[in-house]
């Protein structure tokens, strides 16, 4: 009896060191599994979102989540075709400016395709026409030097598109 | 005596967890929530279209289509919407009341006890079943060519003259004639076999759509005969109508057909063309006629007119033999920039719009003035107020100068009936009636159109200035020989 209890003591005092580890482990544990779970949900999600194709200067990525198709139809057939992709006229050139706005567009674009919230035809942000007119003049800059010379006041800002709208997509009809 | 503080410090210990937890649970949710909308949206990329029902040329309801179209049937059905704009929209007006110069304007003639703006698409046959028009003057069966979805009634009357079905077209055509001849109130209660009503629907899908393919196509005879007859005018160039040029420029093995010859983006005008163009009865059948024999310019109509002497009414006060002209939107159309860019009905009326992925086209057919951003800015990339002010500034001077017209017309009417109570002479008062006809037909051209002018804002202005010229030298006519001297 004595020797059974004795027994049964040191197990409960066995069994309750185990109790108390688990304790102590099993809330850090289901976390960790959470995360997990969160990490990989998010990184699944990423990956069929082609989220990592937008790293790329490939044009077709653009058209990814379907919005920019017309866009991309439309460059196809238009003359800049042969010379500059997407990212040559609407990133930044340099490594941080153009993934800081790969990043920030990337956000504003998700943004509004998932929650369905935005003008259309979508219409380019004033950085965006920033973007695209110091790309015109970091290819063409040489031949329009002239036109550059005067500045001009801020409200009517120097714009190659304004005329020259079809280059880079196209006809609008 | 720790007993009171050891809960303290456990909840102390478990609040990170805890919200941690709460934290990495809703995050995951919502990166589940995320997954499942690319997810929707790639499969609407992938495929929108589910085949729920069996569609063919018997199926004339709009909402058996809508089963497999559901999202154009929903933009479809809102034709019921009104809405004003600045000078037409689709609310139910009387425009005789709006500017009362009409009813001089169109004395001794229906159009002068009733005159309303149409409504959208889903009114065609309740209005016209309503109007004073159809309602206390006699009109022929031909009328419903354009108020309903009318092609089986054709089909059946062609079966019935004897055509089988093994040349539906050729049924289509002899139906068509028949109905035409017909009273209208017989014509509206045609009945098939099983004694069904024939006529039942406004415009509906078939009307423009093939069921097999969904492809375009025009069903309306009066269109079908009319581009043939346009195709060869061979004196009036039709550059933006290019499948005529290339046709004219063809052996022309056989006539035109816009079925076989025309683009899509030229069928996304002429499935409008259908109906909204200017057309008249021919008499003794009342056959329906587009008459597109010499062109489509406001003088070549009135030229092919004048050749086979049609008239529409005497004038109550004048006595002069005059036209209607009922809603030339194609004809205007066709002389604007628009036309000119290959830009067609359907691009402004019936602009794409997106659910999700899919791009769909309106078929909330309205005025481009009550969507500018869909309808206008895909090609002119300018704020949506800026692009109303555009057209409107169009349609004011359109107006303007509609009044003058208006103004010297009724004028010239005045004048007529006072030299005709004064006894002129017979040949001055003849030429003032023909000048009469022809400033009034252009005048009403440009009143009836259903744009103010926008459609081809420059022609627009040179048919009212004709009229107001027509007008004056109706006037000089009267007064270079007063009294019959």
């Amino acid at each position: 009896m004595t020797v059974d209890v004795r027994h049964s003591r040191h197990d409960a005092s066995a069994l309750s060191t185990m109790t108390r580890r688990y304790q102590e482990i099993a809330p850090g544990a289901l976390l960790v599994g959470l995360l997990g779970v969160l990490l990989g949900a998010g990184g699944f999600t990423l990956r069929e979102g082609e989220a990592f194709a937008y790293l790329s200067d490939e044009s077709k990525i653009c058209a990814n989540c379907h919005i920019m198709r017309d866009h991309y139809d439309g460059w196809q057939k238009a003359s800049h075709h042969a010379a500059a992709t997407c990212n040559d006229c609407h990133v930044p050139k340099g490594l941080v400016p153009k993934y800081w706005t790969k990043a920030e567009n990337g956000y504003h674009h998700s943004k509004a395709f998932t929650l369905q919230n935005f003008h259309e035809p979508i219409l380019a942000q004033p950085k965006s026409q920033r973007i695209v007119q110091n790309n015109c003049i970091r290819c063409h800059g040489d031949l329009v030097e002239q036109m550059l010379a005067k500045p001009r006041p801020a409200d009517e800002p120097f714009r190659c598109a304004r005329c020259h709208d079809r280059v880079g997509h196209g006809p609008t009809r | 005596m720790s007993d009171p503080v050891k809960p303290a410090s456990a909840a102390r210990i478990r609040a990170p967890y805890v919200i941690t937890f709460v934290v990495a649970a809703g995050l995951t949710v919502g990166v589940l929530a995320l997954w499942r909308n690319i997810m929707t949206r790639k499969a609407e990329a992938l495929q929108h279209v589910f085949q729920i029902v069996e569609l063919d040329e018997n199926t004339a309801d709009p909402a058996e289509w809508g089963k497999n179209y559901p999202r154009q049937y929903d933009s479809y059905r809102r034709t019921v919407d009104t809405a004003r704009t600045r000078h037409g929209g689709s609310e139910a007006f009387q425009k005789l009341d709006a500017d009362p110069l009409w009813r001089v304007l169109f004395k001794g003639y229906a159009f002068a006890v009733d005159y309303r703006e149409e409504r959208g698409h889903a009114y065609m046959l309740q209005d016209q079943e309503e109007t004073v028009r159809v309602k206390n003057f006699p009109q022929p069966g031909a009328c419903l060519h354009c108020h309903c979805s009318i092609i089986p009634a054709y089909r059946a009357m062609g079966r019935k003259a004897g055509v089988p079905d093994s040349n539906p077209q050729e049924q289509v055509m002899r139906g068509f004639a028949a109905v035409c001849a017909m009273p209208y109130a017989e014509a509206r209660a045609l009945t098939d076999d099983q004694g069904q009503q024939l006529i039942q629907h406004p415009v509906a899908c078939i009307d423009c759509h093939a069921p097999e393919t969904m492809g375009l196509r025009v069903t309306r005879p009066g269109l079908l005969n009319g581009l043939r007859e346009l195709a060869k005018a061979d004196g009036t160039p039709l550059p933006h109508l290019p499948s005529i040029m290339r046709w004219r420029a063809s052996k022309r093995v056989r006539d035109y057909d816009v079925n076989l010859d025309a683009s899509r983006q030229e069928l996304r005008t002429l499935v409008c063309a259908q109906c909204h163009v200017e057309y008249y009865f021919k008499k003794p059948d009342q056959h329906l006629t587009y008459p597109w024999h010499n062109g489509l310019r406001v003088e070549q109509i009135e030229a092919y007119y004048d050749d086979v002497g049609h008239v529409d009414w005497k004038h109550a006060d004048s006595g002069s033999p005059m036209l209607k002209a009922q809603h030339p939107e194609f004809e205007l159309w066709s002389q604007g920039i628009h036309a000119r860019s290959g830009v067609s009905c359907a691009d402004c009326h019936m602009p794409y719009m997106r659910e999700g992925a899919v791009k769909v086209s309106s078929h909330h057919v309205r005025s481009p003035l009550l969507d500018p951003a869909r309808a206008c800015q895909t090609c002119h990339r300018h704020p949506e107020q800026e692009l109303v002010a555009r057209v409107e500034a169009i349609q004011d001077r359109t107006q303007a100068l509609m009044l003058r017209a208006e103004e010297i017309t009724v004028e010239l009417i005045r004048e007529i009936g006072a030299a005709q109570q004064a006894g002129a002479a017979s040949a001055s008062l003849e030429t003032a009636r023909a000048l009469h006809r022809r400033a009034q037909w252009r005048l009403d051209f440009i009143a009836a159109e259903n744009s103010m002018g926008f459609h081809a804002a420059q022609e627009s202005a040179r048919i009212l200035a004709e009229a107001i010229d027509f007008a004056h030298r109706g006037r000089l006519a009267l007064h270079a020989a007063p009294n019959g001297k």
